[in-house]
């Protein structure tokens, strides 16, 4: 793929005669001038769809400015840089920004049953949250019913856990899934889950084209960081595909993918790594969805992103501006894409597990604070803030609520929000966002040449490179070259009792007899039959999510629908590389 | 033979949180011991399996998915039924303090929390061999 051209191509300062006073005074009256055209073309149509908010102030009480540029000579602002809402959308993929509307936010939450999930979503929404974000527990997550040998002792655990669509109607239950986006943390099963979520749409009157969310289905990292898969990469990529395109055409407003980076970091990776693994997937997903004859400005405008914020706060925001400007010179120099929107990276952000201690667990809300502002100066569309106690157990209520206050104090108090991409032009943010960019293309090009992202995880090149950096992060907090603060330096003697929450253990009896009830009570000839379909259409190329979903209809259960699709495809199994 | 503490380091369950088992293991191989890593998704059958065909000194469980209070137990009371109880078990991840002493009662030698050091582990393990040895 062509390199980043980041040098001034026609003027290098000091050097070009160009550069005097007078093309200095012609260059910022170029930009202003452009600066008018982008409020014209850009900011204009948008306001009167999408007014800006009334709170831009400063203390005194001024609006504060929209978007700033050079006031001096730069001779690299329009290719690197550009406006919000344009090309290469290193300041941001919305003209306004958060003027407008502010990101997402959308805690990640569920434990236990359906019924106690139902009552988190609740709680949230009352207070102020306005998107759901549903944690699965890992029977769902792996394709096993509550009642299957493997699902003893994690049903209800890591989240909710869901059987067959009955749960799924519980869980949404007095939710109306034309107000809310929802987005599901689900990936090997995101078919089946989907499937579940389009169904509960009908049974509530909501077409599935007003359905507005995302599932995560990004398999790829699954095999690389986090471990949620079933089938082999190949058979999975086509399952993928199938869910592009089924949801072109009927489910238009949903995300199909939520291509992560986050676990990918959370594994140990560097934000370098974070980035190169992330888009290389993305890559990987555009080609195959090519591949099958799918035009790329078809899907790439529903592919979203998913990553991480750590602690580095500098290096955080220019990660994310740095991942903006490679997707859109990927989508549009690559794959030849001709609609903007297909450029733009849009992306989800959770704050970094991996950094919350257990040792004075209170800090960690300094911590995720740093996080959240990375975050937002680094413009996300969402946010999920980790809660204090997480290095412990799942998060009780208090503490979810302060998560939650962190992201509302940093909207409506720090002032970050009401100005576009503030940080752009700090000398050490743009070298650091060009630093990372050249070194993620880097990786990229690596990757192509190991014959691509599926090539590269079969050969264990990907899970390397990442257990490489974790090894020698962990190492560094160990020789003390590294400080975090209450681990391995201003630690204290005695610590403050916790309060945690405890997931009920006897969940899986709950949704054991669940399950026998439900088997006695369905029509299993239906079951059946549908299920038969299925197992035929995964021999053929037919698209698998028209079978799925009228299995779940028929209340087929989640491991029901696995296990045929088990029989068609086969099981991965892990490289151990150590 | 080599008479070098063989240690086999173990995912029970579904949970795919192996950054701190890989750590873990690679850690106490460069620190001289032989390391056996299974990978992620095993059965407390698989790794007492393994842990005896392997012929292993200590079996090092690692879990966050908040299933340890059932998985590590069978672990410890497959090791007894075949007769292995002098492989020791010790496990580490998302464990509240509250169900250490459980674990202990159990049979678990140890439970290292998050923001344990290596030393400390490796300091475990001499103490426990030469309380075997003695």
């Amino acid at each position: 793929m062509e390199k980043h051209h980041d040098d001034c191509h026609d003027h290098n300062c000091g050097q070009n005669p160009d550069c005097n006073a007078g093309f200095i005074r012609k260059k910022r009256a170029f930009l202003e001038a452009e600066k008018a055209r982008w409020e014209q073309d850009s900011v204009k149509p948008l306001l009167g769809k999408a007014p800006e908010r009334s709170d831009l102030i400063d203390y005194e009480g001024n609006v504060v400015e929209r978007l700033a540029i050079p006031k001096d000579f730069d001779c690299a602002y329009e290719d690197k840089l550009g406006f919000p809402g344009e090309y290469p959308f290193t300041r941001g993929v919305y003209p306004t920004g958060y003027r407008g509307r502010l990101w997402t936010m959308r805690q990640y939450a569920g434990f236990g049953t359906a019924e106690e999930s139902n009552k988190r979503y609740k709680f949230l929404l009352e207070q102020g949250q306005t998107g759901l974000s549903v944690a699965f527990d890992l029977p769902t997550q792996i394709g096993y019913d509550s009642d299957h040998k493997m699902s003893i002792g994690e049903v209800g655990k890591v989240g909710v856990a869901i059987d067959s669509l009955e749960d799924m109607e519980t869980l949404f239950a007095e939710i109306p899934l034309d107000k809310v986006s929802t987005s599901m943390t689900i990936n090997s099963t995101a078919a089946v889950l989907l499937a579940m979520y389009i169904a509960v749409g009908e049974k509530q009157g909501v077409s599935s084209k007003e359905l507005r969310g995302t599932i995560q289905n990004d398999i790829l990292k699954e095999y690389i960081a986090r471990g949620t898969y079933i089938y082999p990469p190949r058979p999975s990529m086509r399952i993928i595909t199938n869910i592009f395109e089924y949801c072109t055409q009927h489910v238009p407003k949903w995300n199909t993918i939520s291509i992560s980076g986050y676990h990918i970091r959370e594994a140990g990776s560097s934000a370098v790594q974070e980035v190169a693994f992330t888009l290389a997937d993305g890559i990987e997903y555009c080609k195959t969805a090519i591949s099958t004859g799918l035009d790329i400005d078809s899907f790439a405008g529903r592919l979203s992103f998913f990553f991480n914020s750590h602690n580095d706060l500098l290096e955080e925001v220019a990660k994310f501006r740095a991942a903006r400007r490679m997707w859109a010179k990927i989508i549009k120099e690559q794959f030849n894409a001709k609609d903007p929107k297909s450029m733009m990276l849009r992306f989800h952000t959770q704050t970094a597990g991996s950094t919350l201690t257990a040792q004075q667990p209170d800090n960690n809300i300094i911590r995720v604070a740093i996080q959240t502002l990375a975050a937002v100066l680094g413009g996300t569309q969402s946010l999920h803030t980790n809660s204090r106690d997480e290095a412990l157990s799942l998060p009780t209520e208090d503490s979810v609520r302060i998560a939650l206050r962190t992201q509302q104090i940093v909207a409506s108090e720090s002032g970050a929000a009401n100005t576009i991409d503030p940080l752009a032009g700090s000398y050490f943010v743009e070298q650091l966002t060009d630093k990372i960019e050249a070194e993620a293309f880097d990786y990229i090009e690596k990757i192509e040449k190991l014959g691509g992202m599926i090539s590269a995880i079969e050969k264990g090149y990907v899970q390397k490179e990442i257990q490489d950096s974790a090894y020698k992060y962990q190492r560094s907090i160990e020789s003390g070259e590294r400080i975090i603060v209450g681990v391995n330096k201003y630690r204290v003697e005695k610590e403050a009792p916790k309060e945690l929450l405890k997931v009920d253990p006897s969940i899986r009896d709950v949704q054991v007899r669940k399950l026998e009830a439900l088997r006695s009570r369905r029509n299993n000839d239906a079951v059946e039959k549908h299920l038969e379909l299925l197992r035929k259409a995964a021999q053929s190329d037919e698209n698998l999510m028209p079978h799925i979903i009228d299995a779940v209809r028929e209340y087929a259960t989640i491991g029901e629908i696995s296990d045929v699709l088990r029989d068609v495809f086969g099981e991965y199994k892990e490289q151990v590389i150590l | 033979m080599d008479n070098r503490v063989r240690i086999l380091i173990a995912k029970p369950g579904l949970d795919g949180h192996d950054r701190g088992a890989k750590f873990i293991a690679k850690a106490l191989r460069d620190a001289g011991y032989e390391v056996i890593y299974t990978g992620i998704r095993q059965t407390p059958e698989s790794i007492v399996e393994t842990a005896i065909q392997e012929d292993v000194d200590f079996v090092g469980l690692s879990l966050l998915s908040g299933a340890h209070n059932i998985s590590f137990p069978q672990v410890t009371e497959l090791l007894r039924e075949k007769g292995a109880e002098d492989i020791f078990v010790f496990g580490g991840g998302i464990i509240p303090e509250d169900d250490i002493p459980f674990l202990r009662e159990k049979g678990v030698k140890a439970i290292f929390g998050p923001g344990t050091t290596v030393k400390q582990i490796t300091d475990f393990i001499e103490e426990e061999m030469a309380a075997k040895k003695a």
